[in-house]
């Protein structure tokens, strides 16, 4: 996955990979062209007492790290630049995904894990390509040309290298080993010590009025013992590393110049070749560090390009269609027909059956218990799922054939979980109708029966909203929602459970106040209390997603059985003490 | 390669999340307030581990003292061989002498003057005894130090953890001292960000500063001071270069820094817009609104690109940069030592170890400037955890507590005032007496001070004067415990924590059998639906995707209430609709719940106040009428009002509906 989503979102910066791949390479030889030069130095200028020479050759090393650098430079610059650019086309590749999801994509990722999708794993996977550009390349290079380098110098002790090189390897590896499952581990021990604390303190009250100070601190004190003994064990392989490194290179030297010397005795390699090879040695050790270094880094990363490819390799399961319907002549009929919904791999229907017609000017109900199927009804009107068994009609027209626009600008909808969007009280309402007056706001707070906490609200129509609406209490939330839809003036109104938050009073009145407004509209309600839908027009009532009763409140009352038992559990609620 | 690459990748590896400066500098943008005194309280925090942090230093001295004398040994090893190679290139037999002479004459007088500082015995090769002697020696100073560097890391690493380990100790014994009042005045983000997100980063920096500061500085001293014994000359040539390095890294990381802040930023703003965009996902396709959430993501987007991309091109400037100026250095001593070394003043050993000298002090003064924004970063964390623990602390408990022994329930206030905010008056000189046995319902508007007055009760807070008492105790007088194990509570936001639906009932009472929590789960109406459950009283109850429902929860809390057997019951009742049936059960659990009990009731329900024994009204922390509702309807007041205004203009009452 990390490979192909690398390839895939990299293709667009071809070209700047290889100037990238091409500057490192210079810069890299660069940089490996000094000690030689060094070597020269000392055989040519020091030995011979030539400081002619050694001057020259100075000044053409100092040449070669300014070529080094200029090469470094620019490499870093592209390098940030594709980096960077291949996290901003993957976020936005994602974001246009879950922006095409239906209701079923989102609830089977859940929006938490969306939003970190979309920015922590991006994240990791462009350091890692940023990493790579910048520093990986550089390690083959130097250590193919640290090789090659050191080969010319001396074939003689290459051998010690190829000892070297596998010691090195071996010790840091075995080390990240054990590194890497410790702070995994470490990384899911500080989230248990955190949840504890959130825990703590959320349920401060819950826990003193219980006194359960003594095992919360004890629960606490356990997660503490368990975070801190993998986090020394972690730190100590960690503190390992660096020795063990330096160890290696410098017994590396000394066998160098001990080895080094038996050749020079015999003639057969030069004192400068001997300088020469210890930093080629040198270099080589570094770049395996840092090989492994990088490589450590992309489990990580790979990780997060699965999470990834997850996203964008999931289809929407609803299909907007490409040239749909976008006249119609009736204006707000609604009917579902046959209609059933199940999900793949399910044993039972979440719907089964589902037949009413709808007009405007009607209030149509839809009550039963929780995972009857209310809210998934609902939410096949406006595609937000689209149906597997039958088909639901607006105007007429089968929804997957109407154009989106025309189908979303026919609807109100106010979901079960009120959510506002932060900015203003009016840039919410202007979420239902962007060029809404202040009057039309008013009309629409009023109706929701939002307008006497707006008028007090500092700010009023321009008071801020927390994301989310966290800053305004459940009720006036959803009263806020509601206004939002009933601004739009649409067809026709969904309100998924819309009044459970408010008092009996204000549900009462804004029932009253909306009729009138909604009276050339198709109401659609789902509700749990019995008092919010009475007077409806037709009570749909729902079991395990098939219709057990569709009429009136009176009518139901003489024929649904499960209605009844709705309403007197709701009675027996009032009158129990 | 040089060192700092190694450093670089190291710090990769050991800061772990995404967008962490090259500086590891975490919380970017975070200062302290006052950094000298908080930086000194956090290093007094390791004075338990004093013996320790002694040995971490002592050890550290040595090991870097030992490595840095290894490239002097290294270059008298050079010297060795130079001085055979040499010396094999003349003829046996010659003195010294007669060989500078030799190359005098034959118009090598620099070749002379290379001769005179070398020891070199014509016609002998290189001393292989003396090489072996001086390496075994160097073998010794490196394995030393290795050693010794692993047990200071060693060391290092177990103070830091046992006082990050102290530290969160005592943040959680201090979470259970501080008053309420304290986490109300809190928004609880921000609290929980100091208890978990600053203390991790203090104890990330504090690892990452102690250790590597502490070798950086070391280092820096050590390989200076050997410069100078070698060859004060160079020294003071390659030296020039230092203040060259702290500029260049400065203006860089300064610069890159305040892109860092705009990235950090950057992010999230668009976390902001992505977060908004996907949980209000149905709402922006319903109300055609994605267009302009594009646009908007966009348009973020590109920010995001442009100010990361400028923060992680200035920031990987840093290290190509230090490249050149090692490269430059590098460049000036083989230079200037060649020339040393041809006129005889310098040994080709002494030039070796020079050059390895000067490529190992530009990393770590880079590195010290780069700890530097971590430390600050760390301090100003430990700032806010030192804030935390500074806070005022509830008042004791008596030395002498007093005891009810066989409570009734009988609670009574008397005369009590207190606010929250000094010059907000909320409950003023309030009186009331509640009899064993009796339900007091408590009724009126948000603000009113409903939840307050039941606070008080569970002495949450303390009274500004007056006094509360249970069965004639004054409950100040009380151990907290004591009083709180005798009064049970249920509140309208359900808090269960991550554990079995049996651990979370038994949380009532630690030491109930498993009969009693069945007995409770029954009379409460859990154990009817944890029989749907597939673990039934074994599910796992956590924060999402969990197969309780709200109202499930809610019964839980009562069952804990109930196992609890309090003398005294605390409730406020739900508002928010559950399912139908699971409400009628909530309201029969509540029922049981308060048989026999005193109970104080925030009410909602028409029939939990019609058929209370006592009728609170409330308001603005008054209470304005009390009595039973007959009473107070009788009296035509402020009960009648709100009864009119909340119940008549529901005429679809269920009552009614039926």
């Amino acid at each position: 996955m990390l490979i192909r989503i690398v390839k895939e979102y990299l293709r667009p910066y071809k070209r700047w990979l290889a100037i990238i791949v091409a500057l490192q390479l210079v810069g890299t030889i660069a940089s490996l062209y000094l000690p030689s030069l060094n070597a020269d130095i000392i055989d040519q200028g020091v030995v011979t007492g030539d400081t002619d020479y050694i001057l020259r050759v100075g000044a053409v090393m100092l040449g070669i790290s300014l070529l080094q650098i200029v090469c470094t430079i620019v490499a870093v610059y592209f390098g940030a630049r594709t980096a960077m650019g291949f996290g901003r086309d993957l976020r936005s590749k994602i974001f246009h995904r879950v922006g095409e999801f239906s209701a079923r994509e989102m609830a089977k990722f859940g929006a938490p894990s969306l939003i970190t999708r979309n920015t922590n794993d991006v994240m990791q996977v462009q350091t890692l390509v940023f990493m790579s550009l910048t520093m990986m390349l550089m390690a083959p290079i130097m250590m193919v040309g640290g090789i090659i380098m050191a080969l010319r110098e001396d074939v003689g002790l290459f051998w010690l290298v190829a000892v070297a090189v596998p010691v090195l390897g071996v010790a840091i590896g075995f080390i990240v080993s054990h590194m890497v499952p410790g702070y995994r581990l470490m990384q899911g021990r500080i989230d248990v010590v955190n949840r504890v604390l959130r825990e703590q303190t959320s349920g401060i009250r819950v826990l003193r009025a219980f006194v359960r100070e003594p095992f919360e601190a004890e629960r606490f004190g356990r997660a503490n013992t368990e975070l801190t003994d993998v986090s020394v064990s972690v730190g100590r392989w960690m503190a390992a590393m660096f020795p063990v490194l330096m160890l290696v290179l410098n017994v590396s030297s000394v066998a160098v110049l001990w080895f080094g010397a038996m050749r020079i005795e015999s003639g057969a390699m030069e004192i400068g070749a001997l300088t020469a090879f210890l930093s080629y040695l040198i270099q080589i050790l570094w770049s395996v560090m840092m090989a492994t270094f990088m490589l450590v880094m992309i489990p990580r990363a790979a990780v997060s390009s699965d999470r990834i490819a997850e996203v964008l390799d999931t289809d929407s399961s609803v299909a907007l269609p490409v040239s749909g319907v976008t006249e119609v002549d009736r204006r707000g009929e609604l009917e579902l027909s046959g209609v059933g919904f199940m999900y793949p791999g399910a044993t039972h229907p979440v719907l089964d059956d589902v037949s009413f017609v709808t007009r405007p000017g009607q209030i149509t109900a839809i009550i039963g218990s929780t995972g009857a199927g209310k809210s998934t009804l609902l939410t096949l009107i406006p595609r937000l799922i689209d149906t597997t068994e039958g088909r639901v009609l607006v105007d007429g027209v089968d929804v997957r054939d109407l154009d989106a626009d025309t189908l979303w600008s026919k609807i109100g909808l106010v979901p079960q979980q009120a959510y506002l969007f932060s900015g203003t009280v009016a840039s919410n309402l202007k979420y239902g109708k962007p060029d809404a007056t202040d009057e039309e706001m008013w009309t629409a707070l009023e109706i929701a029966q939002a307008r006497d906490f707006v008028a007090v609200m500092e700010g009023g129509l321009e008071a801020p909203i927390a994301q989310g609406g966290t800053n305004v209490s459940g009720g006036q939330r959803q009263r806020l929602a509601i206004a939002r839809a009933l601004i739009r003036r649409p067809e026709i109104y969904l309100f998924d459970d819309s009044f459970s938050a408010l008092d009996l009073a204000t549900d009462a009145r804004l029932r009253r106040a909306l009729k009138p407004y909604t009276a050339d509209s198709t109401v659609v309600i789902v509700a749990q209390r019995v008092s919010t839908i009475a007077d409806a027009d037709q009570i749909l009532v729902l079991e395990d997603g098939t219709v057990v009763g569709l009429g009136s409140h009176e009518s139901l009352l003489a024929t649904c059985p499960t209605y009844v038992e709705i309403v007197e559990s709701q009675l027996k609620a009032e009158v129990a003490s | 390669m040089s060192d700092r690459t190694m450093k670089t990748t190291e710090r990769v590896q050991a800061g772990p999340g995404p967008g962490r400066g090259p500086f590891g500098g975490g919380m970017i943008g975070q200062k302290s307030l006052e950094f000298g005194p908080s930086a000194k309280r956090l290093l007094g925090r390791l004075r338990p581990e004093r013996s320790k942090a002694i040995a971490v230093l002592v050890a550290a001295v040595l090991s870097v003292g030992l490595s840095a004398i290894g490239p002097k040994v290294l270059g008298r090893a050079t010297d060795i061989i130079f001085a055979g190679a040499l010396g094999n290139q003349l003829p046996a037999g010659m003195t010294k002498a007669e060989a500078m002479d030799a190359a005098r004459a034959a118009g090598q007088g620099q070749a002379a003057d290379l001769l005179s500082a070398v020891d070199v015995v014509p016609g002998q090769g290189i001393d292989f005894r003396a090489l072996g002697t001086v390496l075994l020696f160097a073998l010794a100073i490196y394995v030393g130090s290795a050693l010794l560097g692993y047990l200071q890391g060693y060391l290092l690493n177990d103070v830091v953890q046992r006082t990050i380990f102290r530290m969160r100790s005592e943040v959680e014994d201090k979470l259970n001292r501080l008053p309420l009042r304290y986490f109300d005045r809190q928004p609880r983000g921000e609290l929980l960000s100091r208890v978990t997100n600053d203390i991790d980063n203090v104890s990330q920096s504090l690892q990452q500063t102690m250790s590597q500061m502490l070798n950086s500085l070391l280092t820096v001293i050590f390989v200076v001071a050997m410069m100078f014994f070698i060859s004060p000359t160079l020294a003071l040539i390659a030296l020039v270069t230092i203040p060259l390095t702290m500029i260049v890294a400065g203006t860089v990381m300064k610069r890159s820094q305040k892109h860092f802040v705009a990235q950090w930023r950057r992010t999230g703003t668009l976390n902001g817009e992505i977060e908004e965009a996907f949980t209000g996902h149905s709402l922006v396709k319903v109300f055609g609104r994605q267009r302009e959430v594009q646009a908007k993501f966009e348009e973020e987007n590109e920010a995001l690109y442009e100010s990361s991309f400028a923060a992680q091109f200035l920031s990987g400037l840093i290290m190509p940069i230090m490249m050149f100026i090692g490269n430059l250095n590098y460049v000036i001593v083989a230079v200037v030592g060649g020339l040393r070394v041809a006129s005889g003043t310098m040994t080709l050993g002494d030039v070796q170890a020079f050059i390895q000298y000067s490529r190992q002090f530009a990393q770590p003064i880079t590195q010290i400037a780069s700890m530097i924004n971590l430390l600050q970063s760390g301090v100003a964390s430990a700032e806010r955890v030192f804030e935390l623990l500074d806070a005022d602390e509830e008042v004791a408990d008596d030395h002498q507590p007093m005891m009810v022994e066989d409570p009734h329930g009988r609670v009574a206030f008397e005369q009590v005032s207190f606010r929250y905010d000094e010059d907000r008056p909320l409950i003023e000189d309030l009186s009331l007496t509640v009899e064993p046995g009796q339900t007091v319902a408590i009724v009126g508007p948000t603000g009113a001070g409903k939840t307050t007055l039941v606070n008080l009760i569970m002495r949450f807070y303390e009274l500004d004067s007056g006094r509360i008492t249970l069965d004639g105790i004054d409950i100040a007088d009380m151990r907290r415990a004591d009083l709180r194990s005798e009064i049970g509570m249920v509140l309208q936001d359900t808090w269960l924590f991550r554990g079995t639906i049996r651990e979370n009932i038994a949380y009532g009472r630690p030491d109930a059998t498993e009969d009693e929590i069945l007995d409770a789960a029954r009379a409460t109406f859990v154990d009817r639906f944890v029989h749907s459950l597939p673990d039934s009283y074994d599910t796992e109850i956590d924060d999402e995707g969990s197969n309780v429902s709200a109202g499930e929860k809610q019964l839980i809390t009562i069952a804990r209430a109930f196992l609890a057997d309090p003398a005294l019951l605390i409730l406020d009742e739900a508002t928010s609709s559950v399912d139908t049936r699971t409400e009628a059960l909530l309201q029969h659990a509540m029922a049981a719940l308060r048989t026999d009990r005193t109970s104080f009731v925030i009410a909602h329900r028409l029939s939990t106040i019609r058929d209370a024994d006592l009728i609170l009204v409330m308001e603005a922390g008054r209470i304005v009428e009390q009595g039973n509702h007959d009473e107070l309807i009788a009296i035509d007041g402020a009960y009648a009002a709100l009864y009119n205004s909340q119940f008549t203009g529901a005429d679809e009452e269920p009552e009614a509906a039926a």
